[in-house]
């Protein structure tokens, strides 16, 4: 077992300032558990899980309380015991609104667990896949893209990669740092059924320069493991987090356009999803908490909460001591990708890893001018597109043009945005760019 | 322009939420500095010509940017500081004793027609000042090549009783005499010989700016400066300036190897006729350059070509050619982008145009 640096690093990306002190330092806590639980049906990609459950019904911790909506789904399970009081829309950090399951959580906790994989190293990669699909794991680097679907890439796509995903370079948030340095043990577990599921024979775990002390915890607990196994120091970057550009960092390997890192052999799973797939094969646990980080300047005591999905946001406030001054916006998620929330009555979920208040200081309000070529965002850019070209495209309607220079290979990172002197909002012409070319291919679809 | 919610309401935007903090203002700012010790030197070589050409030029583009902006009904742009810098940049490619309402017509034709009348800063194609100085130099083609000699050089060259100076000298206060590329493409036409270098001044006065030229290019030590402050602050980066000059130096070694007789030394070529403001002020304008490195490259070896040719070839109408070089290049910019740029991550190299 080795400690190497990162042999590459992806061309392009920005260093924000991190602001990570205010919450790297604190111990995770488990939030109380709050009286009312409203899990919302959509917290991975994919359709939507299905209530399985009725209003009356008593349920009990970890009992499924909806089916995975499809192929690329999840089901849901119940964070905790209690009684079902409706079946309402709620809404979420995106703006949008979901179905979910609202829970009244009783004061004596009941349990249900799922069956155990003690003996996982002797158990089926089928077997364990369907076990971590009954779980309802998904990603929790913020995708929540299916974990049972991940670690089953079809035969002529062979792994030979497994990457652990302890970046988290977004600024403010250190939910992964808190896990590395906590649960470093479970979290080499996860590793090896992922490794041992994919049948891959190298293993990287990646961190960022800016955490040495995680970096340490890792390296103690993966000395022993047998194989190709180290810890790759990468260059603290934003987006290094990104699962391409950290691929590339790793490995040196550029996954192709329109491609998956299957395609070049590899698989990224972020350091806490390792975790939820030990919790569910060794302890029988389906996914139905996390660390949220809640940080910024307008929270009076920021903490890395453990909190059950389904936990609203102004119950995480209010456990961090409230607001501190005023908070202009909230933020769900990092400062760079994150949503801008309208209320704090958004239910968390598997994905979000970060609560972010900050202050009217913090805000960079702005009037957006011309772009002045300045180049800044091109080098920015960590897809190497030309962001002051797309969004002129866009902003004047001309969005063959934009889709022909690339623009669906845009990862909607913000690095552009973030450096932009003319302020200009380019993430937001991206989207309305990218939102237009799949309109057009949907109505081309249905006239064939 | 901070957005305002009552105390009870969220801000909501797309993301990103964070941001560098630089603006366009700053980068203004950053570059009106950078101009500042080359504007000393010539506060201090040509004195009230400086002062009353910089002011004019300045207050002309200003005032033309305002009425512009407020014929088109669009917010006034003054703000971002690119007027101030146009103004600037144009008395600095101004002879000393030009007639004041000549430098105003010129920072007109800048703001109003090389710059608003495409929508304002960020939709010129060209860069304004240069176009301002071309418009200066058709229209106003006696003025603009009749240079004065700086007082301080005047005096010195009195003083150091130098045999060429006190024979071309007749008057103290009227005096006019060609710059240094001036005399070689005078001698260039009539087939005569070169003048020596020693003839023309020696290589600190270029350095200094104790050459004749217009107000902001003759001091070569200023201009280093305020690129060396550029460079460090990130306004600019050296791919432009390096390519420029790097050409240049290459395009009169040769010819200097090749017809000794004939061709100026590269180094006076490199200190001479503007072109360290124009290749590290002027053709290193953000809007009308390319937007990637290797864009950048291609852009400061078409400049450095196009210099030479214009300054060299014995028919030539001009001795200077850094204005229209980089005015030429201007116009190839929008094709140097679309040829250069990078290649997406995940594409093979063949397929980078997507």
């Amino acid at each position: 077992m080795a400690t190497i640096p990162s042999p590459h690093t992806f061309r392009g990306g920005i260093h924000p300032a991190y602001n990570k002190a205010l919450a790297a330092a604190e111990p995770i806590r488990e939030l109380p558990l709050p009286a009312r639980l409203t899990v919302p049906m959509s917290q991975h990609l994919g359709a939507p899980a299905k209530p399985a459950v009725k209003v009356g019904d008593t349920v009990a911790g970890g009992q499924l309380i909806a089916e995975a909506g499809g192929f690329i789904s999840a089901p849901v399970h119940a964070p905790a015991a209690g009684k079902v009081v409706a079946l309402e829309e709620t809404l979420t950090a995106s703006g949008r609104s979901c179905a979910a399951v609202v829970i009244e959580t009783a004061s004596e906790q009941v349990w249900q667990p799922l069956p155990t994989f003690p003996e996982w190293r002797f158990t089926t990669a089928k077997q364990l896949i369907d076990h971590i699909g009954t779980a309802g794991v998904v990603g929790m680097g913020g995708a929540g893209f299916p974990t049972r679907v991940k670690l089953s890439p079809p035969s002529d796509k062979p792994i030979d990669t497994v990457i652990l995903n302890g970046a988290e370079c977004e600024p403010y948030l250190t939910a992964d740092h808190r896990m590395m340095l906590e649960h470093a043990a479970e979290i080499r577990i996860g590793a090896e059924i992922i490794r041992h599921i994919l049948g891959a024979r190298t293993l990287r775990v990646a961190i960022e320069d800016n955490k040495p002390d995680a970096i340490a915890a890792m390296e103690k607990v993966f000395q022993d493991m047998d194989g190709d196994v180290a810890v790759t120091v990468l260059h603290t970057s934003y987006p290094q987090g990104s699962e391409k550009q950290q691929i590339f960092s790793v490995t040196g390997r550029e996954v192709p356009r329109g491609g998956l890192p299957m395609d070049v052999g590899c698989v990224v799973e972020n350091v806490s999803t390792a975790f939820a797939v030990f919790d569910a094969v060794v302890n029988g646990r389906p996914l139905v908490r996390r660390v949220i980080t809640v940080t910024g300047d307008a929270i009076a005591q920021p903490a890395n909460l453990l909190a059950p999905c389904g936990t609203l946001y102004s119950d995480l406030v209010a456990a961090c001591g409230g607001v501190a001054g005023r908070a202009a916006k909230v933020i769900s998620g990092g400062p760079m990708m994150g949503f801008a929330v309208s209320s704090l009555a958004v239910p968390t979920g598997k994905t979000a890893s970060g609560l972010l208040l900050l202050s009217p200081k913090k805000i960079t309000g702005f009037t957006s001018q011309a772009c002045i070529a300045c180049g800044r965002c091109v080098d920015a850019c960590p897809m190497r597109l030309s962001p002051a070209e797309l969004s002129q495209c866009i902003e004047a309607d001309d969005i063959d043009g934009a889709e022909q220079i690339a623009l669906m290979d845009c990862i909607e990172c913000g690095s552009c945005a973030f450096v932009c002197p003319a302020r200009r909002p380019l993430v937001h012409h991206m989207r309305r760019g990218k939102a237009a070319v799949m309109a057009r291919r949907a109505a081309a679809k249905k006239t064939p | 322009m901070k957005p305002e919610a009552p105390s009870d309401l969220l801000i909501i935007s797309s993301s990103p939420h964070a941001h560098c903090g630089e603006s366009v203002t700053r980068i203004m700012l950053d570059v009106v500095i950078a101009l500042m010790p080359a504007f000393a030197m010539s506060l201090w070589l040509f004195q009230w010509q400086a002062l009353r050409l910089a002011g004019v030029c300045v207050a002309a583009c200003l005032l033309t940017e305002w009425l512009c902006r407020r014929a088109m009904r669009r917010a006034s742009s003054l703000s971002d500081g690119s007027a101030v810098i146009t103004g600037l940049l144009l008395a600095f490619n101004l002879p000393p004793a030009l007639p004041t309402w000549m430098a105003v017509a010129g920072s007109v034709f800048a703001i109003a027609v090389a710059k608003q009348v495409f929508g304002g800063l960020g939709y010129n194609p060209f860069n304004p000042a240069l176009a301002g100085r071309a418009f200066m130099l058709i229209s106003f083609t006696g003025a603009m090549t009749t240079w004065s000699r700086s007082p301080w050089i005047q005096k010195v060259a009195y003083a150091a009783g130098s045999a060429t100076t006190q024979a071309t000298e007749t008057a103290v206060d009227a005096l006019t005499a060609a710059t240094p590329l001036g005399f070689a493409k005078e001698a260039l036409k009539a087939g005569a010989p070169m003048p020596l270098f020693s003839d023309l001044g020696l290589l600190k006065d270029f350095f200094l700016g104790n050459v004749n030229g217009c107000i902001g290019e003759t001091s070569a030590a200023a201009l280093l400066l305020g690129a060396a402050y550029l460079l460090i602050r990130r306004v600019i980066t050296w791919h432009i300036p390096v390519a420029y000059l790097a050409t240049v130096l290459v395009y009169a070694a040769i010819l200097h190897l090749v017809m000794p007789g004939a061709s100026l030394p590269p180094h006076v070529h490199l200190l001479s006729g503007g072109l360290l403001l124009g290749a590290f002020f002027m053709a290193t304008d953000m809007v009308t350059s390319p937007l990637t490195r290797r864009g950048m490259l291609v852009f400061g070896v078409g400049c450095g070509v196009i210099t030479m040719l214009i300054r060299t070839v014995k028919t030539g109408a001009y001795p200077e050619g850094v204005s229209f070089a980089i005015l030429i290049m201007n116009a190839f910019t929008p094709l140097i982008n679309r040829a250069t740029r990078n290649r997406v991550f995940g594409t093979k190299k063949e397929s980078a145009r997507s």
